[in-house]
C-alpha cells in the first residue's frame, strides 16, 4: 500500500531530495523496537500462510475418544474438549486472526476514507450530516452494537463479521481524514490546482490524501491491533467466528471451564500469548511509523 | 461559556432523540417479533395469535409503535422480559444496573490511582528504571486482551494462591454490615483491576506525555526563575494544567468500561448488565438487549456532555463563541 504512494509524493517533490516518505522510512527502520514488530509479524503472517506444512493434525476434525488430553509427542499441545488438537489450532489460529484483523481494517479505512474525504473537502450539510452519524456511532458502545446486530442476523461468517466491524469502526478514521482536509482547504496548491481546472476527485486523490498518508497509515496499522482484540473477545465469549473454525479466542474459550483453566494451561495460555504477542509487535510498528511520520522529529 | 453550556445542551436534545431511534430501528430489524416465541408453538391457534398481536399494539403502524414504546421508556416502563416471563425488563435491569456500576467505578479508581502517580513520576524522572518499567507494563497492558488478562488473574491470584475469589459478587448470603462490604469488595478487586488494565496504561502514557509537554511551556519556565520550588512548579503549575485533558477523557472513558465490561463480567460470571446482555443475545430477549443499549447510550451521552461542560468550565483559556 506504501510503495504506491511514494511515487505520488516524490512526484510532488521538485527537487531530487528525499521524499517525507523516504525519510519517514529511514527513521522508521532506526527504531528497534518497530523493527522487532516487523520481525514478529513476519513470523506470524509465514506461520499463517504454512500452517498445512506446520500443524500435522485437521483443525476441525474432533475425536470424542481423545478430549482434553495432556501434552504428547502425538499432540504437541494436547486436544481441547472436542479431542481437536490444540497446535495445529494454535497454528491454523493465525489464519483467521490475521486476516480478519487486516480484512476489517482495510474496510474500515475504505469506508472511513471515503466519508473523511466527503466531510473533510466538501464540508457544508455533507460534513455535518457524516459527523453527526459518526458522533452517533461513537456513543453507542462498540461492543454492545456489535453484539446487537449480530444477534439480530441470523448466522455470522467471516465476511458478515468483517462488514459490521467496519460498519461500526469508522467514525474514528473519518475524523482523523476531516481534520486533515480541513486543516488543507485553503492551502494556496489546493487554490491552484483548482483555479487550473482540476477535477474534485484528482484534487482529492492527488493533493489531499498523500498529505494524510501518514496519519492514516499511523491510525491504520493501531487499528488493526484493536480490531484483532476485538475479534478475540468476540470470538471468546463466543459470538465471533464460530467453531470448528480455529481462531485464538475461540481456543481461549476453553478456559471457561474450571478444569481446563486450572490443570490445561497449556491449552489457553498459547493462543492467548499470540495474540498478546501479535498486537504487541503491530502496536511496535505502530508507535514507530507515529514517530517516523511525526515532522516535528525530522532529520 | 454560560452560551457554550447553553449550546452543547441543546446539542444533546437532537443526539438523544437519535440514540432512541437508533435503538428502536436496531430492535425492529430484528427478525420475528415479540411473538415469535410463540409463533412455533401449534398449539396457538392464529386468531388467538393475532388477537394477541393487535393487543400488543405490534399492528399498529411503525411511528405509533415507536411514540408509545418512546413515551413508556421516558417513564422507565421498558416493557416484558420475552425470555424471563413475567418479569420487567426494569427489574432485570436494576437488579444488575448497581453490580456494573461498582465495577466501572472500581476500574476507574484504579485506573486513577495507579496511572496519576506513575504518570507523574515517570515525567519527573524520564528513561529511569520505573519509567522503563512503566512503559514496558503500558504496552503489556495494551496488548492483553481483557478476557486473557482475566484468566491469567484467576489462575494466579483465585487458583494459586486462593487470594480472591474469581465467581459472582457475594461469597455466602448471611453477611452483614463491614463483613458483607468486605467480601464485596474482595469479590470485586480482580474483576475491576482487569477492567481497568488498558486504561490505566493508555492515562500512564498520556500523563506522561502531557507532563513532559507542559514543563516545557514558558510559563513552567517563568515559575523557575521567579524562585519557585521544585514541588510547588510540579504539582501546582505542571500537574493541573497536564491534568485538564485527562480529566476530560476519563468522563468518556466510562463509556469505554461500561462496554468492557461485557467480557470482564462474563469471565468473572459477575451478575451486572454485561452478563445479562450476553444472556439476552443468546435468549434473543430483545427489550432486554434495547433497554440496555439505550441505558447505556444514554449514560456516556449524558457523560460525554458533562466533560464537556466541566472542560469549559476548569480551562478559562478556551473561548467558545
Amino acid at each position: 500500500m506504501g510503495i504506491r504512494k511514494t511515487e505520488d509524493v516524490k512526484s510532488s517533490q521538485p527537487e531530487k531530495s528525499k521524499s517525507p516518505l523516504q525519510l519517514a522510512m529511514r527513521r522508521f527502520l532506526r527504531n528497534r523496537l518497530a523493527v522487532a514488530g516487523i520481525v514478529i509479524i513476519i513470523i506470524m503472517v509465514s506461520i499463517a500462510v504454512f500452517a498445512p506444512l506446520l500443524a500435522q493434525h485437521d483443525p476441525r476434525q474432533s475425536d470424542l475418544i481423545n478430549v482434553m488430553q495432556k501434552p504428547s509427542g502425538e499432540n504437541w499441545l494436547g486436544t481441547d474438549s472436542s479431542g481437536r488438537d490444540n497446535f495445529s489450532r494454535l497454528v491454523y489460529g493465525s489464519q483467521v486472526s490475521l486476516l480478519i484483523g487486516f480484512f476489517a481494517m482495510l474496510f474500515t479505512l475504505a469506508i472511513g476514507v471515503v466519508l473523511g474525504s466527503l466531510s473533510g473537502f466538501y464540508g457544508g450539510k455533507v460534513d455535518s450530516l457524516i459527523m453527526r452519524a459518526a458522533d452517533l456511532m461513537l456513543i453507542f458502545p462498540f461492543l454492545l452494537l456489535v453484539l446487537t446486530v449480530m444477534a439480530i442476523l441470523d448466522r455470522v461468517t467471516i465476511g458478515i463479521f468483517i462488514t459490521i466491524i467496519a460498519l461500526t469502526t469508522w467514525p474514528n478514521i473519518t475524523r482523523i481524514l476531516r481534520g486533515t482536509f480541513l486543516s488543507l482547504r485553503e492551502k494556496e496548491y489546493i487554490i491552484g490546482a483548482r483555479s487550473i481546472g482540476c477535477s474534485d476527485l484528482r484534487i482529492i486523490v492527488k493533493h489531499f490524501l498523500p498529505n494524510a498518508i501518514g496519519p492514516i497509515i499511523v491510525n491504520a496499522t493501531i487499528m488493526m491491533a484493536t480490531l484483532i482484540i476485538i475479534e478475540s473477545g468476540l470470538s471468546f465469549i463466543g459470538f465471533g467466528i464460530p467453531q470448528p473454525t480455529p481462531t485464538w479466542g475461540n481456543m481461549v474459550t476453553e478456559a471457561r471451564s474450571l478444569r481446563v483453566l486450572t490443570q490445561h494451561p497449556e491449552a489457553w495460555v498459547p493462543p492467548g500469548l499470540a495474540i498478546l504477542l501479535t498486537v504487541l509487535a503491530i502496536n511496535f510498528i505502530g508507535d514507530g511509523l507515529r514517530d517516523a511520520f511525526d515532522t516535528k522529529s525530522n532529520m | 461559556m454560560y452560551k457554550y453550556i447553553t449550546r452543547r445542551v441543546l446539542q444533546f436534545i437532537p443526539m438523544l432523540f437519535l440514540v432512541t431511534v437508533v435503538v428502536y430501528g436496531l430492535a425492529q430489524a430484528a427478525p420475528g417479533d415479540p411473538m415469535s416465541g410463540e409463533i412455533l408453538d401449534p398449539d396457538i391457534p392464529a386468531e388467538v395469535l393475532e388477537e394477541r398481536r393487535e393487543a400488543l399494539g405490534l399492528n399498529d403502524p411503525i411511528p405509533v409503535q415507536y411514540w408509545n414504546w418512546l413515551s413508556s421508556v421516558a417513564v422507565g416502563d421498558f416493557g416484558q422480559s420475552m425470555h424471563y416471563t413475567g418479569r420487567s425488563v426494569s427489574e432485570l435491569v436494576t437488579s444488575r444496573i448497581m453490580n456494573t456500576l461498582y465495577l466501572s467505578l472500581f476500574a476507574l479508581a484504579v485506573t486513577i490511582l495507579v496511572a496519576i502517580p506513575i504518570g507523574i513520576y515517570s515525567s519527573k524522572k524520564p528513561y529511569s528504571l520505573l519509567d522503563y518499567s512503566a512503559t514496558t507494563f503500558a504496552f503489556l497492558g495494551l496488548a492483553t486482551p481483557n478476557f486473557f488478562a482475566a484468566l491469567i488473574a484467576i489462575y494466579f491470584f483465585s487458583f494459586q494462591l486462593g487470594w480472591f475469589p474469581s465467581q459472582g459478587t457475594v461469597s455466602s448470603v448471611g453477611l452483614t454490615g463491614f463483613e458483607y462490604f468486605i467480601d464485596k469488595l474482595r469479590h470485586l478487586i480482580l474483576p475491576g483491576f482487569t477492567l481497568g488494565l488498558a486504561s490505566t496504561a493508555i492515562y500512564m502514557r498520556y500523563l506522561r506525555t502531557e507532563m513532559l509537554e507542559v514543563m516545557g511551556s514558558d510559563f513552567i519556565r517563568t515559575a523557575r526563575a521567579k524562585g519557585l520550588g521544585p514541588g510547588s512548579v510540579l504539582y501546582k503549575h505542571t500537574l493541573r494544567n497536564a491534568l485538564i485533558p485527562i480529566i476530560t477523557l476519563l468522563g468518556f472513558e466510562f463509556g469505554t468500561l461500561l462496554s468492557g465490561a461485557v467480557i470482564t463480567e462474563a469471565v468473572f460470571n459477575y451478575p451486572g448488565l454485561g452478563t445479562l446482555f450476553l444472556n439476552s443475545i443468546q435468549n434473543r430477549d430483545y427489550p432486554v438487549i434495547m433497554a440496555i443499549n439505550l441505558i447505556l447510550a444514554v449514560t456516556i451521552l449524558v457523560g460525554n456532555l458533562l466533560a464537556d461542560i466541566f472542560y469549559a468550565i476548569v480551562d478559562p483559556r478556551i473561548r467558545y463563541d
